[in-house]
Protein backbone atom coordinates (compact mmCIF):
# COMPACT_ATOMS: atom_id res chain seq x y z
CA UNK A 1 0.00 0.00 0.00
CA UNK A 2 1.15 2.97 -0.74
CA UNK A 3 0.28 6.76 -1.46
CA UNK A 4 -3.29 7.86 0.24
CA UNK A 5 -4.95 6.15 2.59
CA UNK A 6 -7.44 3.72 1.10
CA UNK A 7 -11.04 3.10 2.82
CA UNK A 8 -10.32 -0.27 4.64
CA UNK A 9 -12.92 -3.30 4.49
CA UNK A 10 -14.72 -5.05 7.24
CA UNK A 11 -16.73 -8.36 6.30
CA UNK A 12 -18.46 -9.73 9.15
CA UNK A 13 -20.26 -13.37 8.78
CA UNK A 14 -21.76 -16.00 10.94
CA UNK A 15 -19.43 -18.28 8.54
CA UNK A 16 -15.68 -17.50 8.68
CA UNK A 17 -15.92 -19.78 5.63
CA UNK A 18 -18.08 -17.42 4.04
CA UNK A 19 -15.95 -14.04 5.30
CA UNK A 20 -12.34 -15.90 4.37
CA UNK A 21 -13.97 -16.65 0.83
CA UNK A 22 -15.82 -13.53 0.76
CA UNK A 23 -11.89 -11.92 1.61
CA UNK A 24 -10.40 -14.00 -1.01
CA UNK A 25 -12.94 -12.72 -3.60
CA UNK A 26 -11.65 -9.33 -2.76
CA UNK A 27 -8.35 -9.95 -2.98
CA UNK A 28 -8.76 -11.51 -6.31
CA UNK A 29 -10.04 -8.10 -7.70
CA UNK A 30 -7.69 -5.83 -5.75
CA UNK A 31 -4.76 -7.28 -4.31
CA UNK A 32 -3.49 -5.99 -1.26
CA UNK A 33 -4.59 -2.39 -2.36
CA UNK A 34 -6.46 -1.43 0.81
CA UNK A 35 -6.40 -2.24 4.42
CA UNK A 36 -9.06 -5.83 4.58
CA UNK A 37 -10.21 -8.19 7.26
CA UNK A 38 -12.53 -10.80 7.59
CA UNK A 39 -14.20 -12.47 11.09
CA UNK A 40 -16.38 -14.64 11.63
CA UNK A 41 -18.05 -17.61 13.78
CA UNK A 42 -18.60 -17.79 17.80
CA UNK A 43 -15.75 -17.86 20.64
CA UNK A 44 -16.22 -21.58 20.34
CA UNK A 45 -15.68 -21.96 16.64
CA UNK A 46 -19.25 -22.46 15.13
CA UNK A 47 -21.34 -20.26 13.81
CA UNK A 48 -22.49 -16.69 15.00
CA UNK A 49 -20.36 -13.45 15.54
CA UNK A 50 -18.63 -11.76 18.07
CA UNK A 51 -18.32 -8.55 19.64
CA UNK A 52 -14.54 -8.79 20.67
CA UNK A 53 -13.37 -10.58 17.16
CA UNK A 54 -15.23 -7.68 15.15
CA UNK A 55 -13.66 -5.21 17.26
CA UNK A 56 -9.83 -6.91 16.35
CA UNK A 57 -10.91 -6.90 12.90
CA UNK A 58 -11.84 -3.05 13.00
CA UNK A 59 -8.66 -2.46 14.59
CA UNK A 60 -6.69 -4.52 11.53
CA UNK A 61 -8.52 -2.72 8.82
CA UNK A 62 -8.46 0.96 10.40
CA UNK A 63 -7.54 3.35 7.73
CA UNK A 64 -7.83 7.61 8.56
CA UNK A 65 -9.78 7.18 5.45
CA UNK A 66 -12.85 5.39 7.39
CA UNK A 67 -13.76 1.71 7.15
CA UNK A 68 -16.95 -0.03 5.95
CA UNK A 69 -18.17 -2.63 7.52
CA UNK A 70 -20.64 -4.92 5.66
CA UNK A 71 -22.63 -8.01 7.41
CA UNK A 72 -24.33 -10.77 6.57
CA UNK A 73 -27.74 -11.72 9.02
CA UNK A 74 -29.11 -9.38 12.29
CA UNK A 75 -26.60 -10.53 14.83
CA UNK A 76 -23.58 -9.91 12.46
CA UNK A 77 -24.97 -5.86 12.28
CA UNK A 78 -25.68 -5.52 16.02
CA UNK A 79 -22.27 -7.48 17.40
CA UNK A 80 -20.27 -4.80 14.71
CA UNK A 81 -22.43 -1.74 16.19
CA UNK A 82 -21.41 -2.71 19.58
CA UNK A 83 -17.62 -3.70 18.07
CA UNK A 84 -17.70 0.46 16.60
CA UNK A 85 -18.95 1.62 19.87
CA UNK A 86 -15.52 -0.05 21.18
CA UNK A 87 -13.27 1.94 19.10
CA UNK A 88 -11.67 5.06 19.80
CA UNK A 89 -14.38 8.33 19.43
CA UNK A 90 -11.79 9.83 17.19
CA UNK A 91 -12.35 6.96 15.05
CA UNK A 92 -15.94 5.48 15.33
CA UNK A 93 -17.62 8.22 13.21
CA UNK A 94 -15.19 7.00 10.01
CA UNK A 95 -16.70 3.91 10.40
CA UNK A 96 -20.11 2.69 8.44
CA UNK A 97 -22.21 -0.57 8.33
CA UNK A 98 -23.28 -0.85 4.91
CA UNK A 99 -26.82 -1.91 3.74
CA UNK A 100 -25.62 -4.28 1.20
CA UNK A 101 -25.05 -8.06 0.35
CA UNK A 102 -21.90 -9.32 2.05
CA UNK A 103 -20.07 -10.78 -1.17
CA UNK A 104 -21.52 -8.49 -3.96
CA UNK A 105 -21.31 -4.97 -1.34
CA UNK A 106 -17.47 -6.37 -0.42
CA UNK A 107 -16.67 -6.52 -4.13
CA UNK A 108 -18.17 -2.91 -4.87
CA UNK A 109 -16.88 -1.07 -2.12
CA UNK A 110 -13.20 -2.54 -2.21
CA UNK A 111 -13.17 -1.90 -5.56
CA UNK A 112 -14.23 1.82 -5.33
CA UNK A 113 -11.97 1.90 -2.34
CA UNK A 114 -9.16 0.56 -4.27
CA UNK A 115 -9.41 3.59 -6.62
CA UNK A 116 -9.16 6.05 -3.81
CA UNK A 117 -12.85 7.10 -3.07
CA UNK A 118 -14.07 8.30 -0.27
CA UNK A 119 -15.78 6.98 2.18
CA UNK A 120 -19.23 7.96 1.94
CA UNK A 121 -18.67 7.15 -2.30
CA UNK A 122 -17.33 4.09 -1.15
CA UNK A 123 -20.38 3.18 0.90
CA UNK A 124 -22.67 4.24 -1.75
CA UNK A 125 -20.85 1.89 -4.23
CA UNK A 126 -21.88 -1.18 -1.93
CA UNK A 127 -25.29 0.43 -1.11
CA UNK A 128 -26.57 0.96 -4.69
CA UNK A 129 -26.91 -3.01 -5.09
CA UNK A 130 -29.92 -3.10 -3.01
CA UNK A 131 -31.28 0.65 -4.46
CA UNK A 132 -31.17 -0.75 -7.63
CA UNK A 133 -33.59 -4.01 -6.37
CA UNK B 1 -37.35 -10.54 55.90
CA UNK B 2 -37.58 -10.63 52.02
CA UNK B 3 -34.26 -9.57 50.36
CA UNK B 4 -35.57 -6.29 49.01
CA UNK B 5 -38.89 -5.50 51.27
CA UNK B 6 -41.02 -6.33 48.61
CA UNK B 7 -44.49 -8.05 49.71
CA UNK B 8 -47.39 -9.09 47.80
CA UNK B 9 -49.34 -6.06 49.74
CA UNK B 10 -48.72 -3.15 50.99
CA UNK B 11 -45.01 -2.71 49.47
CA UNK B 12 -45.19 1.09 48.11
CA UNK B 13 -43.25 2.37 44.81
CA UNK B 14 -41.60 4.78 47.12
CA UNK B 15 -40.41 2.11 49.28
CA UNK B 16 -36.50 1.68 49.22
CA UNK B 17 -34.67 -1.37 47.94
CA UNK B 18 -31.63 -2.39 49.59
CA UNK B 19 -30.28 -5.50 48.38
CA UNK B 20 -27.26 -6.96 50.46
CA UNK B 21 -24.51 -8.98 48.89
CA UNK B 22 -26.28 -12.55 49.59
CA UNK B 23 -29.10 -11.38 47.84
CA UNK B 24 -27.08 -10.02 44.87
CA UNK B 25 -25.45 -13.39 45.15
CA UNK B 26 -28.55 -14.89 45.08
CA UNK B 27 -30.32 -13.26 42.17
CA UNK B 28 -27.26 -13.57 39.59
CA UNK B 29 -26.85 -17.50 40.36
CA UNK B 30 -30.74 -17.86 40.13
CA UNK B 31 -31.16 -15.96 36.90
CA UNK B 32 -27.55 -17.96 35.24
CA UNK B 33 -29.00 -21.53 36.58
CA UNK B 34 -32.28 -20.93 35.35
CA UNK B 35 -31.05 -19.85 31.57
CA UNK B 36 -28.27 -22.49 31.76
CA UNK B 37 -31.47 -25.44 33.35
CA UNK B 38 -33.59 -24.32 29.98
CA UNK B 39 -31.10 -24.88 27.38
CA UNK B 40 -33.01 -27.31 25.87
CA UNK B 41 -36.26 -25.47 25.95
CA UNK B 42 -35.01 -22.55 24.41
CA UNK B 43 -32.94 -24.72 21.62
CA UNK B 44 -36.42 -26.14 20.10
CA UNK B 45 -37.79 -23.05 20.60
CA UNK B 46 -34.95 -21.10 18.54
CA UNK B 47 -34.84 -24.54 15.89
CA UNK B 48 -38.92 -23.77 15.16
CA UNK B 49 -38.62 -20.64 13.63
CA UNK B 50 -35.09 -19.38 13.99
CA UNK B 51 -31.21 -20.83 13.46
CA UNK B 52 -31.32 -22.61 16.85
CA UNK B 53 -28.71 -20.97 18.82
CA UNK B 54 -30.84 -19.04 21.27
CA UNK B 55 -30.55 -21.94 23.94
CA UNK B 56 -26.83 -22.82 23.39
CA UNK B 57 -25.79 -19.28 23.18
CA UNK B 58 -27.77 -18.11 26.45
CA UNK B 59 -25.82 -21.43 28.46
CA UNK B 60 -22.67 -20.02 27.13
CA UNK B 61 -22.90 -16.47 28.12
CA UNK B 62 -24.91 -17.54 31.86
CA UNK B 63 -22.25 -19.99 32.46
CA UNK B 64 -19.37 -17.23 32.06
CA UNK B 65 -21.81 -15.18 34.27
CA UNK B 66 -21.65 -17.79 36.77
CA UNK B 67 -17.92 -18.68 37.07
CA UNK B 68 -18.00 -15.22 38.64
CA UNK B 69 -20.67 -14.52 40.36
CA UNK B 70 -19.04 -14.47 43.66
CA UNK B 71 -17.12 -11.36 42.61
CA UNK B 72 -19.90 -9.90 40.67
CA UNK B 73 -22.20 -9.90 43.96
CA UNK B 74 -18.96 -7.77 46.01
CA UNK B 75 -19.77 -4.82 43.42
CA UNK B 76 -22.57 -2.63 43.64
CA UNK B 77 -26.14 -3.68 41.56
CA UNK B 78 -25.03 -0.72 39.08
CA UNK B 79 -21.13 -2.09 38.75
CA UNK B 80 -22.72 -5.43 38.95
CA UNK B 81 -25.30 -4.86 35.86
CA UNK B 82 -22.14 -3.30 34.01
CA UNK B 83 -19.90 -6.61 34.53
CA UNK B 84 -22.88 -8.74 33.71
CA UNK B 85 -23.40 -7.22 30.46
CA UNK B 86 -20.20 -6.70 29.07
CA UNK B 87 -20.17 -10.50 30.24
CA UNK B 88 -23.21 -11.31 27.70
CA UNK B 89 -22.01 -9.22 24.83
CA UNK B 90 -18.77 -10.99 24.69
CA UNK B 91 -19.86 -14.60 25.30
CA UNK B 92 -23.94 -14.93 24.40
CA UNK B 93 -22.91 -14.05 21.01
CA UNK B 94 -25.67 -14.22 18.27
CA UNK B 95 -28.46 -11.86 17.76
CA UNK B 96 -29.05 -12.17 21.83
CA UNK B 97 -26.11 -10.90 23.27
CA UNK B 98 -25.49 -7.35 21.85
CA UNK B 99 -29.73 -6.88 23.24
CA UNK B 100 -29.26 -8.88 26.49
CA UNK B 101 -25.66 -6.70 26.26
CA UNK B 102 -27.73 -3.36 26.14
CA UNK B 103 -30.24 -4.00 28.29
CA UNK B 104 -27.76 -5.15 30.95
CA UNK B 105 -25.34 -2.10 30.38
CA UNK B 106 -28.16 0.71 30.19
CA UNK B 107 -29.75 -0.61 33.14
CA UNK B 108 -26.75 -0.37 34.96
CA UNK B 109 -26.19 3.17 34.07
CA UNK B 110 -29.16 4.27 34.29
CA UNK B 111 -29.49 2.67 37.95
CA UNK B 112 -26.28 4.38 39.53
CA UNK B 113 -28.72 6.37 41.85
CA UNK B 114 -31.52 3.90 42.20
CA UNK B 115 -32.78 4.33 45.59
CA UNK B 116 -36.63 3.00 45.59
CA UNK B 117 -38.23 0.41 43.14
CA UNK B 118 -39.70 3.43 41.49
CA UNK B 119 -36.47 4.20 40.65
CA UNK B 120 -35.43 0.71 39.02
CA UNK B 121 -38.84 0.59 36.79
CA UNK B 122 -37.61 4.23 35.35
CA UNK B 123 -34.23 2.67 34.04
CA UNK B 124 -35.69 -0.45 33.37
CA UNK B 125 -37.97 1.64 31.12
CA UNK B 126 -35.01 3.59 29.63
CA UNK B 127 -32.68 0.53 29.61
CA UNK B 128 -35.60 -0.86 27.47
CA UNK B 129 -35.54 2.31 25.16
CA UNK B 130 -31.89 1.50 24.16
CA UNK B 131 -32.38 -2.16 23.50
CA UNK B 132 -35.60 -1.34 20.81
CA UNK B 133 -32.81 1.44 19.60
CA UNK B 134 -29.82 -1.20 18.73
CA UNK B 135 -32.29 -3.79 17.49
CA UNK B 136 -34.41 -1.32 15.73
CA UNK B 137 -37.57 -2.84 16.95
CA UNK B 138 -40.98 -2.20 18.68
CA UNK B 139 -43.24 -4.52 20.88
CA UNK B 140 -45.02 -6.26 18.79
CA UNK B 141 -42.45 -7.92 16.41
CA UNK B 142 -42.30 -11.14 17.78
CA UNK B 143 -39.17 -10.44 19.70
CA UNK B 144 -37.97 -10.23 23.41
CA UNK B 145 -39.33 -6.69 23.36
CA UNK B 146 -43.01 -8.28 23.39
CA UNK B 147 -41.91 -9.22 27.37
CA UNK B 148 -39.85 -5.97 28.77
CA UNK B 149 -42.52 -3.80 27.24
CA UNK B 150 -45.84 -4.96 28.96
CA UNK B 151 -43.96 -6.16 31.96
CA UNK B 152 -42.81 -2.65 32.19
CA UNK B 153 -46.02 -1.29 31.73
CA UNK B 154 -47.18 -3.34 34.52
CA UNK B 155 -44.48 -2.16 36.90
CA UNK B 156 -44.99 1.45 36.14
CA UNK B 157 -48.86 1.07 37.23
CA UNK B 158 -48.86 -1.58 40.02
CA UNK B 159 -45.12 -1.36 41.22
CA UNK B 160 -44.20 -3.53 44.26
CA UNK B 161 -47.28 -5.99 43.90
CA UNK B 162 -46.88 -6.77 39.82
CA UNK B 163 -43.06 -7.90 41.36
CA UNK B 164 -44.47 -10.54 43.39
CA UNK B 165 -46.48 -11.74 40.39
CA UNK B 166 -43.58 -11.00 37.88
CA UNK B 167 -43.24 -14.53 36.64
CA UNK B 168 -46.99 -14.88 35.56
CA UNK B 169 -47.33 -11.71 33.81
CA UNK B 170 -44.05 -12.42 32.04
CA UNK B 171 -44.89 -15.97 31.02
CA UNK B 172 -48.19 -14.67 29.84
CA UNK B 173 -46.76 -11.54 27.81
CA UNK B 174 -44.13 -14.42 26.36
CA UNK B 175 -47.03 -16.43 25.17
CA UNK B 176 -48.66 -13.58 23.51
CA UNK B 177 -46.11 -13.38 21.12
CA UNK B 178 -47.30 -17.06 19.74
CA UNK B 179 -49.73 -15.60 17.44
CA UNK B 180 -47.39 -12.49 16.48
CA UNK B 181 -45.52 -13.17 12.81
CA UNK B 182 -42.21 -11.98 13.21
CA UNK B 183 -40.85 -8.52 11.50
CA UNK B 184 -36.88 -8.88 13.26
CA UNK B 185 -34.44 -11.38 13.57
CA UNK B 186 -33.83 -14.28 11.86
CA UNK B 187 -37.64 -15.80 12.13
CA UNK B 188 -38.44 -12.95 9.70
CA UNK B 189 -37.30 -14.98 6.93
CA UNK B 190 -40.45 -16.96 7.54
CA UNK B 191 -42.79 -14.99 7.39
CA UNK B 192 -46.25 -16.38 7.84
CA UNK B 193 -44.61 -19.31 9.30
CA UNK B 194 -43.52 -17.87 12.54
CA UNK B 195 -46.92 -17.52 13.29
CA UNK B 196 -47.83 -20.09 15.91
CA UNK B 197 -44.73 -20.55 17.67
CA UNK B 198 -43.62 -18.98 20.87
CA UNK B 199 -40.39 -16.65 20.41
CA UNK B 200 -37.71 -17.68 21.62
CA UNK B 201 -36.30 -14.49 23.00
CA UNK B 202 -39.57 -13.53 24.40
CA UNK B 203 -38.99 -16.74 26.33
CA UNK B 204 -35.71 -16.47 27.48
CA UNK B 205 -37.04 -12.76 28.61
CA UNK B 206 -40.03 -14.16 30.56
CA UNK B 207 -38.00 -16.96 32.68
CA UNK B 208 -34.86 -14.32 33.57
CA UNK B 209 -37.80 -11.56 34.65
CA UNK B 210 -39.48 -14.77 36.49
CA UNK B 211 -36.46 -15.83 38.26
CA UNK B 212 -35.88 -11.37 39.04
CA UNK B 213 -39.51 -12.02 40.55
CA UNK B 214 -39.33 -14.59 43.08
CA UNK B 215 -35.93 -13.49 44.28
CA UNK B 216 -36.69 -9.88 45.47
CA UNK B 217 -39.82 -11.33 46.94
CA UNK B 218 -37.88 -14.61 48.67
CA UNK B 219 -37.97 -14.93 52.60
CA UNK B 220 -34.16 -15.13 53.86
Amino acid sequence: MSGEPKVGVVIVSHSIKVAEGTADMVRQMVGDALPLAAVGGNPEGGLGTHVELIHAALQRAWSEAGVVVLVDLGGAETNSEMAIERMPATQRDRIVICNAPIVEGAIMAATESSGGSPLEVVRHAAEELMAGR
Amino acid sequence: MPFCCLRANGARASQEMAMDREGRLALIVSVARTMIAHEDELTRLDQAIGDGDHGVNMRRGFEAVLRDAEAMAELSPALALDAIGHRLVNCIGGAAGPLYGTLLLSLGRYAGHARTLQDWVIAFGQAIEDVKRRGRSEAGQKTLLDVFVPVHAILVEKGGEAVAQLARIAEDAAEETRPMRALRGRAAFLGERSIGHVDPGARSASLVLGVVGRVLCEEK
